[in-house]
């Protein structure tokens, strides 16, 4: 089996600062992660290689050092990756984006056929969960959603069951080969890379194709490829309120108590 | 051909997902700027006898694909029958609910039609002086927000979460038009299929329903203490909320959880303590009509986005506001 795991390397939400007077990201120090969603794909797929025996290759889009997030992913048990860069990919919204992976991986079939492609739920820094159903749509797989695991792969039949993480429920699925799956957190818990494999990823050599590569029509590549665009960014406005505070330093509770709950009852909620 | 504002109408097991009539709402607006017709599309089995419900919330038409293969969802027939009708009518603007089905196929939709795709966005409007769909939403866990148009794909497409719009109100008298279209496609093109669906009722837990939320914070101190959040949820014929730390505490679990990685609400009354604020979960709760914060901290950002705000310990506030709805709805009758 031939899986392909897409990863992308994202700054660290939980560090993202807006500069109050111009508006704009602070971006600068700001620590850059592999999308945890994607390490949970990837986790998917190393227990896949665990149990039936399987090649990992791990495909990423992004500037020089996103083979960060490639090495990383070698040192828990990829066997190979791919780094996507090149400046014509610069600015490519989700439309763009699935065009040039699909294209990659198209590429990589050429010589070693594709049964499963995986990818995070979504991505932490843009939220869309777009790219996923856009790959499958474009390479024209199955697509299987928000997966919880993978019950069983049947060779013979070219299928696998796999169980989906639903409002109100799970749905098992079956889905033919070959297979786009977007994974959840929830899925499992991501392994950790021993010393010795950690030492060995940093050694290893990632492969960097820039569009002279693969095939490529460049006008749907990047800015160009991309039909949305940013109108402007701004801090959240502020809420237009002025709001009545009370101290229990200050005023006694039952009145308090009191005064809100008439509140509640004038605005008619009760 | 007039210009038209369509809205992907969910439905499962015959059950329509309110989202769709609040974006019925919200199109109204857009429809109205744009001199458009909205449009609402259906598809599913046997959905035709129900295809009258979208005109109630607003539709001028319905666009109604009703097929054995669509009985559950599937992202490929869905699609199909959605690329079809919009290469057939070509609308301006297409949205859909940001829940999981519309995410899943929104993105195969956009693909196919190679047209621009704007997830989760909180603000809709058409700009005045280029007639363009101009969609806003936070990126970077809500630290920012981002204004994003399309320019010259079609149609201009954007996903809503649950909620984030208000609900419109339904007008049984209202007359529209029903167009059934037929899907044209066998099982066999089709590459997945269910074997089964487990219901599990703590997924099943929606908080975006409760009219009232009661949520907790870190500064609730214990899991224990979340029974006097009950309470006077029990009170108010609410549910209890929760703040990504209480969460991540394991006082509660994720159905409960509101905010930019939790659930969008808009409750009409909203019950914060113990909860500081950040912006990651005032995302998720600054829609509710009236905000009620409990904070020991003067300066917590909740405060500011607070209809009336209280500043000393959650765990004597709470008892004392259950005791004073009490004692009002037992003079009240
Ligand atoms: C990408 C990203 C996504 C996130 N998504 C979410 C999300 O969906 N939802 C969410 O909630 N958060 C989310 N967060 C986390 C968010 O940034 C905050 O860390 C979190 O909301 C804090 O929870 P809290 O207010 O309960 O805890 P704290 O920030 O620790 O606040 C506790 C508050 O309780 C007060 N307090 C303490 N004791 C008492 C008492 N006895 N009586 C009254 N008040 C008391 C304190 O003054 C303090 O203000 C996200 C963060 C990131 C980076």
């Amino acid at each position: 089996m031939h899986l392909v795991v897409c990863v992308k390397q994202v700054p660290d939400a939980t560090e993202v600062k807006v500069d109050p007077v111009k508006g704009t990201l602070v971006r600068q120090g700001v620590p850059s992660i592999a999308n945890p969603y994607d390490m949970h794909a990837l986790e998917m797929a190393l227990q896949l290689k665990d149990e039936h025996g399987a090649k990992i290759t791990v495909l990423s889009m992004g500037p020089p050092q996103a083979t960060d997030v490639i090495k990383r992913s070698i040192s828990i048990g990829a066997d190979d990756g791919r780094l996507l860069c090149d400046v014509a990919f610069a600015g490519s919204d989700t439309l763009a984006t699935s065009y040039i992976l699909s294209q990659a991986i198209k590429e990589i079939e050429k010589t070693d056929p594709v049964d499963i492609v995986f990818a995070g739920k979504m991505a932490i820094d843009g939220d869309t969960a777009q790219v996923g159903p856009g790959i499958a749509t474009r390479l024209g797989y199955s697509l299987v959603t928000y997966c919880l695991g993978i019950d069983g792969i049947d060779t013979g039949r070219s299928v696998i069951k796999a169980r989906r993480q639903l409002e109100g429920g799970c749905e098992v699925v079956e889905a033919d080969l070959p297979v786009l799956i977007t994974v959840v957190k929830e899925a499992n818990e991501v392994r950790y890379a021993s010393l010795p494999d950690l030492i060995k990823s940093i050694r290893s050599d990632v492969t960097v194709w820039n569009k002279e590569f693969f095939e490529l029509d460049i006008p749907q590549c990047g800015l160009k490829g991309s039909p949305t665009q940013v109108k402007k960014i701004f801090p959240p406005p502020p809420k237009d309120v002025t709001p009545e505070i009370m101290n229990t330093g200050e005023t006694g509770l039952d009145e308090i108590a009191n005064t809100v709950a008439e509140a509640v009852s004038k605005a008619g909620i009760l | 051909m007039k210009k038209s504002v369509w809205i992907f109408i969910e439905q499962t097991d015959g059950k329509f997902n309110d989202v769709s009539w609040e974006l019925l709402g919200k199109g109204r607006e857009l429809a109205t700027a744009l001199d458009a017709e909205l449009c609402g599309v259906l598809l599913g089995h046997k959905v035709i006898e129900m295809a009258e419900e979208p005109v109630y919330y607003g539709a001028d038409k319905v666009f109604v694909i009703d097929d054995p293969l669509l009985e559950y969802y599937r992202t490929q027939p869905y699609a199909h029958g959605l690329v079809a009708l919009v290469k057939e009518y070509k609308p301006e603007v297409f949205l859909m609910g940001a829940t999981y089905l519309g995410r899943d196929l929104s993105g195969a939709v956009a693909t196919h039609l190679k047209t621009g795709l704007t997830a989760d966005c909180t603000v809709l409007n058409i700009d005045e002086e280029t007639k363009l769909l101009h969609q806003t939403r936070p990126a970077f866990g809500g630290n920012i927000m981002a204004t994003i148009y399309c320019a010259s794909a079609r149609p201009q497409m954007a996903t809503v979460r649950p909620r984030v719009m208000s609900m419109p109100d339904r007008d049984a008298s209202r007359k529209g038009q029903i167009i059934e279209a037929k899907l044209g496609l066998k099982e066999t093109d089709i590459s997945t299929r269910r074997v089964e669906f487990v219901c599990d009722p703590s997924t099943s837990f929606r908080i975006e329903d409760a009219q009232v939320i009661v949520a907790g914070g870190r500064g609730i101190g214990d899991g224990a203490n979340f029974k006097l959040l009950k309470e006077l949820a029990d009170v108010l014929g609410g549910v209890v909320g929760a703040s990504r730390a209480a969460v991540d505490a394991g006082w509660l679990d994720w159905s409960h959880q509101v905010g930019q990685t939790g659930h969008t609400v808009r409750p009409r009354l909203y019950i914060s303590a113990g909860i500081s604020g950040a912006i990651q979960h005032q995302v998720g709760m600054e829609g509710s009509d009236m905000i009620i914060a409990i904070n020991k901290d003067p300066d917590a950002s909740i405060f500011k986005i607070a209809d009336y705000g209280i500043v000393g310990d959650a765990l004597e506030i709470v008892p004392a506001l259950t005791e004073a709805f009490r004692k009002m709805k037992g003079e009240s009758g």
